[in-house]
């Protein structure tokens, strides 16, 4: 089991209701741990559309986890 | 250099931190939230943003315009929280050698981190509805 703090942004954080979940998880990737969560809170928006970052730096999907790792789950951008 | 900021942006602090003697040419953006949306009355816009993500993509953007357009350096400011008609919320700059160089590298610095950087606006609209912009819902 890994333990990772899960961060939710914008429409996913409105969806989820909360900013952050600590997770435990025997999910390999960050789209494993997604889809995880995705199921549990049904959110309706497929990894595709979503970017992830990991200890504060996007990374592929296929990245990975490790315990105590960071991950937010990025809705699609608009800023500036 | 990038930060968020939930006051007004003040351009004047942002532009001195992109003097350098041998820079010749300074070019900065201001994007201002606007009236009109696609069709509807915005009066307000929220933005969020992950900000050491932010961050750290807004550096390898740095790093780009360093080696692409020649750029000595490039800031960012982006607002957080609610930002009225009429105001700034994103201020990037550049410094380089020539004009040619900073024109190019500030379209490129906006595109870039309209793009890539983790940031979302919810616009507020005058009927009191609002949205998230940049995905389906």
């Amino acid at each position: 089991m890994k333990t990772i703090r899960v961060y939710y942004y914008a429409v996913l954080r409105e969806a989820r209701g909360r900013a952050e979940d600590t997770v435990k998880t025997n999910a390999g990737t960050a789209r494993e741990l997604y889809e995880e969560l995705q199921k549990h809170h049904g959110f309706h928006w497929p990894s595709e559309k979503l970017k992830v970052a990991i200890n504060d730096e996007i990374a592929d999907w296929s990245t990975v986890l490790k315990s105590d790792d960071e991950v937010a789950f990025l809705p699609p951008m608009a800023g500036g | 250099m990038f930060m968020l900021s939930t006051t007004p942006l003040q351009g004047h602090c942002l532009t001195d931190k992109l003097i350098n003697p041998e820079a010749g040419a300074c070019v900065f953006f201001e994007g201002r939230v606007r009236k009109f949306s696609r069709g509807r009355e915005v009066v307000m816009i929220e933005y969020e943003a992950a900000e050491k993500p932010a961050q750290n993509e807004f550096r390898k953007i740095v790093d780009e315009l360093k080696k692409k357009h020649g750029v000595f350096d490039a800031c960012c400011a982006h607002r957080v929280g609610k930002v009225h008609v009429g105001e700034t919320a994103v201020w990037v700059g550049v410094s380089a050698t020539h004009r040619d160089e900073a024109f190019e590298a500030c379209r490129y610095a906006i595109d870039e981190l309209k793009k890539r950087l983790p940031i979302w606006k919810k616009e507020h609209y005058a009927d009191g509805t609002s949205e998230w912009l940049g995905g389906e819902d």
